[in-house]
């Protein structure tokens, strides 16, 4: 097949390409045509075709997603040091530190192939950290399946468990926290988001760009194969057909020891100061990188295709430019130091070649064997794709659902239901302990982890000196976004600034993947549009900003999408993490007090027990006060700051029965308590309202602790006492820690074996 | 008092490992596995990871690096060598040690507290552990079944090479629950567990791994 060149293309503008195949729409098709001012060549038909595909360009949320510019910039730990538009978002954390963390989405590829989809979203998200300069320190992967009981839930979840761990464990990144959801709506369209921190001084901040011309163009790491080929366009920019061809070869396949060696090897080079300019290879691979490199320096660059190293040689110069083969990385370097950067390279056994340079031409050519199969203007690939103001609406079904609220539905009442019911509902697919996941993830490697899961948040020392550490926790319940995706998408972030304060941090920053069905349907776009109103008012309340994220749509099965899934990942900052505050009631805790905080109501719509117990979804989320979450965040800080506390454990899903029993069995030590007065005991264990936490307090603390609740007039109510080798719900029911713990432990073991 | 973690490419708990010589008194020195020189190191510990990412099989690759070569010389001098999860592949590997660590018998890679007891007080990494002393370090491996025959088995148990040994339900498949194992001399230890994540309350289950590198001290002193 002969080289399809710029030249060619000029004479030839009437030929048939393979557009609508490689998944542009006709109007785009004509637009680069209009760019151009001639036919693309095929080369350009490719990277026009990844780089314009939803996944990249944002096409459908770019107008939705500018309100996080709305947003002020400062965090309440201090300046933002990059954010949205940069491969992540930093932040100043004091003592010279900054943190940059991000999360994305791995979806269509781990459904395709659960083990190297979720493989490779660890890998993507993790050099995404490292291109801004940073040490990467931990990950977390929120986890949706279907129904646990489903077969394909069995084909699909052990495959994204072990590779998660086998990637993530083999980089040796402690894995500390995360979500794994049942909900039947994934069941064709699980989601795999996956989390990175990573720690830089400030000076070590990078920034993709490539200035300086003459300055050369370095590919390092992997060589270059053929897969992954269209991942960004024809795998996750589009729903799943019925019937159609199964994608596999859209899937990149990862080498995590390579990748180690990359990050060994790139923050040797940092460390050197020779990096000018740095950008990793992940979604649409070169032509991500030579495009948005380019756009985003002095406005040209050349390469030459052909000096990329592949691992089949056959491979086309389209397929090169759409491959996105894993453990790549390119950088912009002075000639003088090329040497040096070879050097390193060769250290860590990391090939790297120069294949390019920057250039004055304001253009991104790349020549194939020394023809030109691609002259045009960066930005016109990376930055100015397609633009669509998706039509939404509230879809009709809206008020029927909530009209049908849970509260009205039967409740147990008396002991024997009780208890009956918080056995069902601990032994639930998404109450159950996640153990046969999380253990196959290393938590303790770097020897930094604070905390991990099951904790309310991951917490990493990032000072061995001084204990200043971070904490992250991410969160999002899709059941309430659907009932309401305003409110819901506040909750998610409401719960996961909660659990960040749970712990003793304060809450600094928010990422957030933001997962839905197909954009084309007017009614997702309205559940899009108003879960981002709902982070824009909600970030603007806490005073916390958005520092970068991820949009993924198209999770649908046929017309059915997902629940709409705005996880919110928030990051804190602890100044020292001896003073953490974990979940568990232990030995030495027995006689401390326990108190809720926070007003319980009549809640129940979207909650796990409407779920497990009725199979219902419907009725209006809790409310949330952003304003009361923000108070009681202090309460948690300043009493984890001054000794207050011992344990403090978040509530939500499965309400404040469910926060007992992951207290006692993660201490091992009981509680005895009771409704308060006034209080449905039903409604005291399992309502889901916002805005409380349970905390356990020394008897010595006792009267400082309520004294500063009272003056700053936030709910506090005394609910029991750390004690013995049971949860003893007074007057109502008594059940041995061992008989929670087999009846919490079984149930993931029973179904995945 | 110096004690060398080799950084292999793959290897991820030499971090780990340099930290727990630090607070164990020792001053750490990284080795690196190109470079056969060990720098006067009175000690030697190969961390865990997935060196040379387990290819052919793990450890198999590791042992062939400029710095095994010394290190497996300087052994069979007395060199106090502690192999640790991918370090115990190795040591494996290199016939320092007899037997095989295979893929774990539920194939999945697990990381747990896990309770183990000290049968063998008296090599280079254990002497400050009391005999019988039940213990409870972080596992976490894919490959940590230990195998061997019989023959060797019964050689290990009867001559008293069997370092320590999980208690509770078997978390790999390791043979007769050998979590590690040592030479005849003692100073070549090979452990299945993470005695270097194991020496801070903040950040370990526990500070029971601290002993491991508080006996070496002691036995590079004696000696």
């Amino acid at each position: 097949m002969s080289t399809d060149t710029v030249s060619n293309a000029t004479s030839s503008p009437d030929v048939e390409q393979p557009w609508a195949e490689l998944g542009l729409k006709p109007d785009e098709y004509q637009r680069i045509r209009d760019i151009l001012d001639r036919r693309p060549t095929s080369c350009e038909l490719a990277m026009y075709s990844v780089m314009w595909s939803e996944h990249c360009s944002y096409k459908s949320s770019k107008v939705h997603l500018k309100r996080f510019g709305e947003i002020p910039q400062e965090t309440p730990a201090g300046k933002m040091l990059a954010g949205i538009g940069e491969n992540a978002g930093v932040i100043d954390i004091g003592e010279g530190y900054a943190v940059t963390f991000k999360v994305e989405s791995h979806n269509h590829p781990s459904y395709v192939e659960p083990y190297q989809g979720a493989a490779t979203g660890v890998g993507g998200i993790v050099r995404d950290i490292l291109a801004m300069g940073a040490r990467p320190v931990a990950v977390m992967d929120p986890l949706r399946f279907g129904p646990l009981d489903a077969p394909d839930t069995k084909r699909v979840l052990p495959g994204i468990v072990s590779g998660v761990g086998g990637y993530g464990n083999s980089l040796g990144l402690p894995n500390i926290g995360g979500e794994v959801v049942f909900d039947p709506t994934y069941l064709g369209n699980p989601l795999v988001n996956a989390l990175c921190v990573g720690v830089m001084r400030h000076e070590d901040l990078h920034l993709a760009n490539a200035t300086g011309i003459g300055n050369q163009i370095i590919l390092y790491g992997a060589k270059t194969g053929g897969d992954g080929i269209g991942g960004v366009s024809v795998l996750a920019s589009e729903t799943f057909a019925e019937g159609g061809p199964t994608k596999r070869p859209a899937v990149q396949v990862g080498d995590p020891f390579m990748e180690k060696l990359l990050i060994e090897c790139t923050l040797e080079l940092f460390a050197a100061r020779i990096v000018e300019g740095i950008q990793d290879l992940g979604g649409a691979g070169l032509s991500c990188a030579t495009s948005e490199l380019a756009s985003a320096g002095d406005g040209g660059m050349f390469v030459s295709l052909d000096k990329v190293p592949l691992r089949d040689a056959s491979l086309a110069p389209e397929e090169i430019l759409m491959s996105e083969s894993q453990e790549r990385m390119m950088a912009v370097v002075t000639p003088g130091n090329v040497e040096q950067f070879l050097k390193i390279c060769e250290k860590w056994d990391v090939q790297a070649d120069v294949i390019g340079e920057v250039t004055d031409t304001g253009r991104l050519q790349i020549d194939w064997h020394g023809e030109r199969v691609v002259d045009v203007p960066p930005r016109t690939v990376a930055h100015e794709g397609p633009v669509y103001e998706r039509p939404y609406a509230r879809p009709d079904w809206q008020d029927e659902l909530q009209a049908d609220g849970a509260e009205k539905l039967p409740r147990a009442n008396t002991p024997e239901q009780l208890r009956d019911t918080l056995l069902k509902l601990i032994a639930s697919p998404n109450l159950c302990d996640k153990s046969w996941v999380t253990d196959q993830y290393d938590r303790y490697v770097l020897g930094n982890s604070v905390l991990a899961q099951p904790e309310d948040s991951g917490m990493i020392r990032v000072d061995e000196t001084s204990g200043l550490g971070v904490a992250v926790s991410t969160d999002c319940n899709g059941r309430f976004a659907k009932l309401d995706p305003y409110i819901g998408a506040k909750l998610a972030l409401a719960e996961s600034y909660r659990n960040v304060a749970t712990t003793g941090a304060r809450p600094a920053a928010v990422t957030d993947c933001l997962n839905f069905g197909s954009p084309e349907d007017p009614g997702v776009m309205w559940q899009f549009s108003e879960a981002i109103r709902g982070l824009v008012d909600g970030c603007i309340e806490l005073g916390i900003p958005v520092t970068g994220g991820n949009v993924s749509f198209y999770n649908q099965t046929g017309e059915t999408p997902i629940l709409p899934t705005p996880v919110v990942g928030v990051l804190g900052v602890i100044d020292d993490v001896t003073r953490r505050t974990p979940i568990g009631f232990t030995a030495e805790m027995e006689g401390h007090q326990l108190y809720l905080l926070g007003e319980t109501e009549e809640e129940l719509s979207g909650s796990e027990w409407a779920h497990v117990i009725h199979g219902h979804l419907g009725g209006r989320p809790p409310a949330v006060d952003l304003a009361a979450e923000a108070h009681l965040a202090d309460i948690l800080i300043n009493a984890s700051r001054d000794g207050l506390i011992d344990a403090a454990h978040d509530v939500s899903d499965g309400g404040v029965a469910q926060v007992l029993v992951e207290s006692a069995l993660r201490g091992g030590t009981g509680a005895r308590v009771w409704a308060p007065d006034g209080l449905d005991p039903f409604l005291f264990l399992f309502a889901e309202s916002a805005g409380r936490a349970v905390v356990a307090v020394p008897r010595t603390e006792e009267v400082r602790f309520t004294d500063m609740c009272t003056a700053r007039r936030f709910p506090h109510t005394k609910i029991g006492v750390v004690t013995g080798e049971s949860l003893d719900v007074q007057d109502q029911f008594e059940i041995p820690l061992a008989e929670l713990r087999s009846n919490w432990t079984a149930t993931l073991p029973n179904a995945l074996g | 008092m110096k004690i060398g973690v080799v950084t292999f490419p793959g290897s991820l708990d030499d971090v780990d490992a340099r930290r727990a010589a630090t607070v164990a008194g020792a001053e750490a020195v990284a080795l690196w596995h190109g470079d056969a020189d060990l720098h006067g190191v009175d000690a030697v510990v190969l961390p865990g990871g997935f060196s040379y990412g387990d290819y052919l099989r793990a450890g198999a690759i590791s042992r062939f690096a400029p710095v095994m070569e010394t290190i497996i010389k300087k052994a069979g001098e007395g060199l106090p060598v502690l192999g640790i999860c991918n370090g115990f592949q190795v040591l494996c590997e290199s016939h320092l040690l007899p037997g095989a660590l295979i893929k774990n018998h539920h194939r999945k890679f697990i990381c747990k507290d896990q309770p183990l007891r000290i049968e063998n007080n008296r090599t280079a990494w254990t002497s400050d552990y009391d005999a019988n002393h039940e213990i409870t370090i972080v596992l976490k491996n894919q490959d940590g079944s230990y195998v061997a025959d019989e023959a060797t088995l019964d050689r290990l148990e009867g001559e008293g090479l069997v370092v320590a040994r999980y208690l509770g339900q078997n978390p790999n498949g390791s043979y007769r629950d050998i979590a590690g194992i040592s030479n005849e001399r003692g100073n070549v230890v090979g452990l299945m567990p993470h005695p270097e994540h194991c020496v801070e309350t903040l950040t370990g289950p526990s500070t029971d791994g601290l002993g491991f590198f508080t006996s070496v001290l002691k036995a590079v002193v004696a000696s």
